[in-house]
């Protein structure tokens, strides 16, 4: 066998860069041509973007949901629809609310940027990163498609027991929803894993814990906090459908089990869900508002601890949803306490955002708009929490529209407007072409205004004793002014939402090209061209500093020395990024494809028996050991040293 | 192409291609499935202790605690397959791929044993997943394990083949062996209280 030394394979350095480098980088990380390279595909930003693309269709539909649910409500004794359409609607739009957009999303944008903000050629695990992206849409089609089947779930989206139980909920409806969870869980802990790696493990040589863009911090906590508690729903809707499918008694008091059992799981999860989804946000405000204040954020050590606070908070107020329940006294000052507390943290992070506006030079662009959006909405949404956290009011307004407002607030407020702005900020990166500002300012106002209008008065039907989930309402409550004003909100609201993606798509295709740092940003994806090509950056960049743009204005310092026939990324340590090895990054590959549409088939037959487990098992094992399997020449590295 | 000029700094040819635990990546991604795993299975003993709550006793009346002898004899078997794994991982480590291949296959009979041994297990629970949440509760907790034996007994066996192939000298392989066993190290971890929960703590609370 032949032995090789390191130095006689061909790598970057003085004597190969620029444009001979380019074309030697894109052969290697190139994709196949046409539908096979589209289907094979293990780069990041590829699958990125399709993620991204497909959550907001999936928002898109809900919010059409939400639409109709609005007309529906715009009036007393309204009959657009029969009630059970509408429990429908309901399930529906929070579930793909949740599940297939807001999650997804967030996970979508931290698969594009954070390989490049930490200075890598790929994610960790590239292949597992694919597999994700088919296992979520195959998740989100099913679920679709049962509702156009007229076998959409009608439990609510978080589907208690014994409403979803075998007794209650006869059918299909409710396993198709708990077998969505399995798709989306599946979906969502794979990228949490290639985060956590690529973030400990894959970063910039010098680019130490504490030199760690914002963003990169919130997506490691918030890929932690997916970990820990993914897991519960997980294992709760597991035990779900197997009380309707086998016969067991988890949820079922007459053998023993307890439907409040079904709550701890749910809730254990999904309170820190919406922590998942608030964080990311943050992370997004801390980027925009440093590269529009032209100043880097205020008092960055105590963001990141606000950051980790808030994520082990997160698993310790889950009861809080459970007050109506009946809890022993302590149980009640308990989770009183933990909620409150929650928002020492997240007010610290609000004085960071604004001492760093008022200490800054504010420029006034649309993704800035919408940092002032989300500190408005946020707080309001924010506040009403607290109000929750007192056990006697959250009895007065539990299962009231009240809530319906106050989720609205923190999950619009905290995660769509930082998203909108994300998405307007890093747009040039991904496309090469700025979004047009009037219009972008236009869906601006469409989009903060219609919010406030639709929302807004939901905090006062609550209050009047509106319940939450009621397909209708008699006339003579004094409910009607204020949910005609809310329907006309939504529709500006959707307006606003339309006009966006009609900016985004025009841009993408006559937009003002970009160019590389068009905001003249700090950040390390700014080092690189716009859009990246697909090896991100020629060489490896060093850093030195938490706003390497900014401290570097004349030249990028880099380490040369990766091969550059064959895909290989720079592992360094987990504190310090000191280079430490240099690994392999997996090449194009059919098996992530043919193992999701495997698990799949599984998955959607194991709702009708469960000898599918038995049986779908076969195939996924055998697309798992081809995609495992190692193939392509051997390595010309040297074998035994 | 970058838009910056480069400014070089140093070169990373030299560094080495592979290395054992927390340097290399599949370690951390061994170690990210142990804690979702972990979670689940913490999860799950959870809500046995939950149900259990529910109950005057354990197991409910009339029925009775699981017989002992297969679990126990899976126990003291998984145990002991700890031995070979070891051998094969210290040998992984220090790159000897004929101590390596010989001992993979040495694990084989272990592996059929413990899944012998697991067949009958189910067959002494004395009570079915559908009579109570007792019931359910065991035999969720007696699946989850064998899914998670399978798998590894699944992966283990595709890997004792490729380290025989001309490409069981690559180093990437040898690190995946060496990964591979200490999966193995948590997965009998996680069976020791799992059996305790089945098989003892009926017998200990009543």
């Amino acid at each position: 066998m032949t032995v090789l030394s390191g130095q006689d394979l061909p790598r970057d350095g003085e004597a190969l860069q620029g444009a001979a480098l380019h074309a030697r980088l894109e052969r290697t990380w190139g994709d196949a041509p046409g539908l096979w390279g589209w289907l094979t595909t293990t780069d990041h930003k590829k699958i990125g973007r399709r993620y991204i693309v497909t959550a907001f269709v999936f928002m898109a539909l809900a919010g059409v949901l939400a639409l109709a649910m609005r007309l529906q409500l715009a009036g007393p004794e309204k009959a657009l629809m029969t009630p059970d359409r509408y429990n429908q609607l309901f399930t529906m739009h929070g579930t793909t609310m949740m599940f297939l957009f807001a999650v997804p999303v967030m996970e979508a944008m931290a698969i594009y940027l954070v390989p490049l903000m930490i200075g890598t050629r790929n994610i960790s695990f590239p292949r597992l990163n694919a597999f994700s992206y088919w296992m979520y849409l195959a998740g989100g089609i099913l679920l679709w498609v049962a509702f156009l089947l007229n076998i959409g779930p009608d439990a609510g989206w978080f589907s208690y027991t014994p409403l979803s139980g075998p007794q209650f909920s006869p059918g299909k409806r409710v396993d198709i929803w708990a077998q969505m969870i399995t798709f989306t869980e599946v979906a969502a802990l794979a990228v949490a894993v290639e985060i956590v790696a690529t973030i400990l493990k894959q970063r910039a040589p010098g680019m130490t814990l504490s030199r760690m863009p914002l963003f990169v911090w919130t997506m490691l906590v918030v890929a932690l906090m997916v970990i820990f508690s993914m897991p519960s729903v997980a294992l709760g809707s597991g035990l779900l459908i197997s009380d309707r499918l086998i016969g067991t008694h988890f949820y079922n008091a007459y053998e023993h089990g307890d439907p409040l059992l079904w709550q701890h799981l749910f809730w254990f999860f999904g309170h820190p869900e919406v922590y998942i989804i608030f964080l990311p946000g943050a992370g997004f405000v801390s980027h925009i508002t440093e590269t529009f204040t032209r100043r880097p954020v205020f008092a960055y050590p105590a963001m990141v601890l606000s950051l980790v606070t808030v994520g082990l908070l997160a698993f310790g107020v889950w009861v809080h949803h459970m007050f109506a329940t009946g809890l022993p006294r302590t149980g009640y000052a308990f989770y009183t306490a933990a909620t409150m507390a929650v928002s020492i943290p997240a007010g610290i992070q609000i004085f960071c955002w604004i001492a760093t506006i008022w200490d800054g030079r504010p420029r006034f662009k649309v993704p800035f708009l919408y940092v002032f959006a989300f500190i408005f909405t946020f707080v309001i949404g924010g506040l009403s929490g607290v109000m929750q956290a007192s056990v006697p009011i959250d009895l007065q307004v539990h299962d009231t529209y009240f809530i319906v407002a106050h989720f609205h607030y923190v999950l619009v407020g905290g995660a769509v407007f930082p998203l909108l702005g994300a998405i307007d900020y890093w747009f040039p990166k991904v496309t090469g072409r700025m979004m047009g500002e009037a219009l972008g300012k236009v869906s601006f106002w469409l989009v903060f205004l219609g919010f406030q209008v639709t929302f807004f008065p939901m905090h006062l039907l609550g209050m009047w004793g509106m319940p939450r989930r009621v397909y209708t309402y008699p006339t003579g409550m004094g409910w009607d002014e204020m949910n005609l004003i809310a329907t006309m909100g939504s529709f500006a609201l959707a307006a606003g939402f339309v006009l966006y993606i009609v900016n985004a798509l025009n841009s993408a295709r006559r937009g003002a090209i970009a160019g590389p740092n068009p905001w003249d940003a700090a950040g390390l994806e700014w080092a690189t061209a716009s859009p990246p090509p697909q090896y991100n950056f020629a060489h490896i960049p060093v850093v030195t500093s938490r706003t390497p743009l900014w401290d570097n204005r004349n030249h990028l310092p880099v380490m040369t020395g990766l091969r550059v026939d064959d895909r290989e990324v720079l592992l360094t340590t987990v504190m310090d990024a000191v280079p430490d090895l240099r690994e392999p990054s997996a090449l194009p590959s059919i098996w992530p494809l043919a193992s999701a549409l495997a698990t799949t088939c599984m998955f959607i037959a194991s709702i009708f028996t469960p000898w599918a487990v038995v049986i779908g098992t076969f195939p996924i094992a055998a697309a798992l050991i081809a995609w495992f399997w190692p193939k392509g020449p051997m390595s010309p590295e040297p074998v035994i040293e | 192409m970058s838009a910056l000029p480069p400014k070089f700094e140093g070169d990373l040819a030299e560094l080495p291609t592979h290395a054992f635990g927390h340097r290399s990546l599949t370690w951390w991604g061994v170690v990210a499935f142990f804690l979702i795993e972990g979670t689940a299975f913490g999860l799950a003993i959870g809500v046995y202790f939950f149900l259990q709550g529910l109950e005057n006793s354990w197991p409910p009346e009339p029925w009775k605690p699981a017989d002992l002898l297969a679990g126990t004899l899976f126990t003291i078997t998984i145990l002991l397959s700890e031995i070979p794994s070891t051998i094969v991982k210290r040998a992984a480590e220090r790159h000897d791929l004929a101590t390596v291949r010989r001992w993979m296959l040495v694990l084989i009979p272990f592996f059929v044993l413990l899944l012998v041994f697991r067949a009958f297990e189910f067959n002494s629970l004395n009570v079915k997943w559908d009579d109570n949440a007792y019931g359910s509760i065991i035999w969720t907790l007696l699946f989850l394990h064998l899914t998670h034996i399978l798998t590894d007994v699944a992966d283990s066996l595709v890997l004792t083949a490729l380290i025989w192939t001309k490409r069981g000298g690559e180093n990437r392989r040898i690190v995946d062996v060496s990964e591979n066993a200490m999966y193995w190290r948590f997965v009998w971890l996680t069976w020791i209280p799992i059996y305790l929960l089945i098989y003892w703590v009926p017998r200990w609370v009543k």
